[in-house]
């Protein structure tokens, strides 16, 4: 059993962080993980992403080209992944900042407001968070426990940055089940 | 990616035994090299491997050892060329045109046997290039990247925690050869991360009575050097050197063989990245019905010519796919010497092949070998 996903948007949301939370979160329910950035010149000022892979056999190709499911927090993000997508795959919008819905009819799509969750939940700097949440919810890929193990391992002593992050993990937690429930 | 800021938490983290831990390949790198004993850390930075010196400059004087960021790469490999010589473990890193300007200090490395670690995250070229993986080296790599009779061992990690278990190796060998031993891996394998467990860090138990460590009044004085004026003297030293290169060559030879057991109408053959992709591809292909199996080498140099040539006989075609040119292909070429029919396919220019490229590129020369019967 594969399972694969994309995160992309502008450098400075997370992307990144969100990436490696996840893979520890699979590593310690026990599965073999690879987490790859986009790295060189095209992270200047324009598109990051990460894609993380799960499996439970060692992980082939760290590479994917048509992933399982995409996070995806720009406009930019969602124009280039949505094509590349799995039919059936899973994909996870930002509609704060992205203005559209997909365009293809054969993807499970959640679709919310991840910055003003994220407000709500204590910051805007967790739309992150709740897009992992979102995505976490959605496909199950990983225990809810092991995440939120993962997230307060990231932020460390800074327990009340952690809380904040966990509320909002948990708030895309609940409405990306409800999506695809 | 630059510094990342998680990583001193992830270390500190406790997980449960043997600690198990998410790391970027280039990080993992260093590590292993500081588990391994590697007190001496010289070289100048160049994307995609700049996280490895990094990690050293911190790691380093944590352990007593020393990082050194030079002023060249020419001024790096000189000063493995000292350290090595006091029977100091010690490493460089670079990316290739680091490795061309190293070349002259390595040939030195070899013709004065001195050991040492060499680290080639590989880079798209040739010329300056581009910072996107590649594995345009291999010929270089592989033939004793100096001037002169000269060989050393190439080691090809494909995962993370691989290339963690072959810098140890690589540590051992050089030791156990007075031979420097590079590693190479592409820009993907510095920059991934992956799950990764070290072994209990070991101490060098090699005996290094040729080590210039200062003289005792008990033996004569150590002297490391490559000029031999004398031809007949010079052929002489090149033929011992030749000597430990054959034990080398027959006692060092790494492979892995994936689904080969079958009589495969095809394998591939890669390294690195690419042989992890062609996985991904040889899983679609098997089912689909055919049967594709993967020739990985560990080692690039000593090819692993004992498992390759279990393969011959059975297998109907080979396909060396590469992130080059068609380098890797020459040797298997020479391998099969004729036999069966071999094919090159690849990108170049940091161009990374896909899983589907690999797809159709087997799909076709099966083809065409059912049309050939």
């Amino acid at each position: 059993m594969t399972d694969d996903v994309v995160m992309a948007g502008f450098g400075g949301q997370g992307l990144m962080a969100i990436g490696k939370i996840l893979a520890k979160a699979a590593m310690q329910d026990g599965r073999h993980v690879t987490w790859l950035p986009s790295y060189g010149p095209e992270m200047r000022g324009g598109t990051a992403n990460c894609v993380v892979v799960m499996d439970d056999e060692p992980v082939a190709s760290p590479v994917v080209q048509h992933a399982r499911a995409a996070i995806v927090m720009n406009k930019q993000s969602i124009d280039k992944f949505e094509p590349t997508l799995v039919p059936g795959g899973l994909l996870v919008v930002n509609s704060s900042l992205i203005d559209r819905h997909a365009d293809r009819t054969d993807l499970r799509v959640v679709e919310l407001p991840a910055n003003t969750l994220a407000e709500a939940a204590g910051s805007e700097k967790s739309a992150n968070m709740v897009m992992l949440g979102a995505y976490v919810g959605a496909s199950g890929v990983v225990s809810g426990a092991s995440v939120e193990h993962a997230i307060e391992l990231n932020f460390g002593g800074k327990k009340a940055v952690a809380e904040t992050a966990l509320a909002a993990y948990r708030r895309g937690f609940e409405l990306g089940r409800a999506a695809v429930a | 990616m630059g510094y990342d800021a998680n990583l001193p938490v992830d270390q500190a983290v406790p997980s449960p035994a043997p600690e198990r831990l998410l790391m970027k390949g280039a990080e993992a790198i260093a590590e292993a090299a500081i588990r391994a004993g590697c007190k001496n850390f010289f070289g100048y930075p160049i994307t995609p491997q700049n996280e490895i010196p990094e990690y050293m400059s911190a790691r380093l004087p944590e352990v007593g050892g020393t990082f050194v960021q030079a002023e060249s790469e020419v001024a790096s490999i000189n000063m493995l060329y000292g350290a090595g010589s006091a029977g100091v473990r010690c490493m460089t890193s670079s990316s290739s045109p680091g490795l061309s300007l190293m070349s002259e200090g390595f040939s030195y490395l070899i013709g004065s046997e001195v050991p040492t670690v060499v680290v080639n995250i590989m880079r798209g070229g040739p010329g300056l290039g581009n910072i996107a993986p590649s594995q345009g080296d291999y010929l270089q790599m592989t033939r004793g990247f100096g001037h002169g009779d000269q060989k050393a061992i190439v080691l090809a990690p494909a995962s993370v925690q691989e290339a963690v278990d072959l810098m140890s190796l690589a540590f051992d060998l050089s030791e156990k050869y007075r031979n420097p031993v590079v590693v190479i891996g592409d820009g993907l394998i510095g920059q991934m991360m992956e799950p990764v467990t070290f072994a209990p860090t070991v101490q060098s138990t090699t005996e290094k009575p040729w080590a210039t460590t200062g003289k005792p009044p008990t033996r004569k004085r150590n002297i490391i050097n490559s000029l031999y004026l004398d031809a007949e003297t010079l052929e002489k030293h090149v033929l011992h050197l030749f000597e430990k290169f054959g034990r080398m060559e027959a006692e060092e030879q790494r492979a892995e063989l994936y689904l080969t057991d079958d009589q495969p109408e095809i394998v591939i053959c890669a390294f690195g990245t690419t042989a992890r992709i062609a996985k991904s591809a040889i899983k679609v292909l098997r089912a689909q019905g055919i049967r594709v199996g993967l020739f990985r080498l560990i080692s690039a140099w000593p090819f692993p010519q004992q498992a390759f040539q279990t393969l011959v006989e059975p297998t109907s075609a080979f396909l060396s796919i590469e992130m080059s040119m068609g380098q890797l292909v020459q040797d298997i070429r020479t391998q099969v010497a004729g036999r069966k029919p071999v094919e090159f396919w690849g990108r170049t220019g940091g161009v990374v092949p896909t899983s589907e490229e690999m797809v159709a590129q087997v799909q076709k020369l099966h083809h065409k070998l059912v049309a050939q019967g």
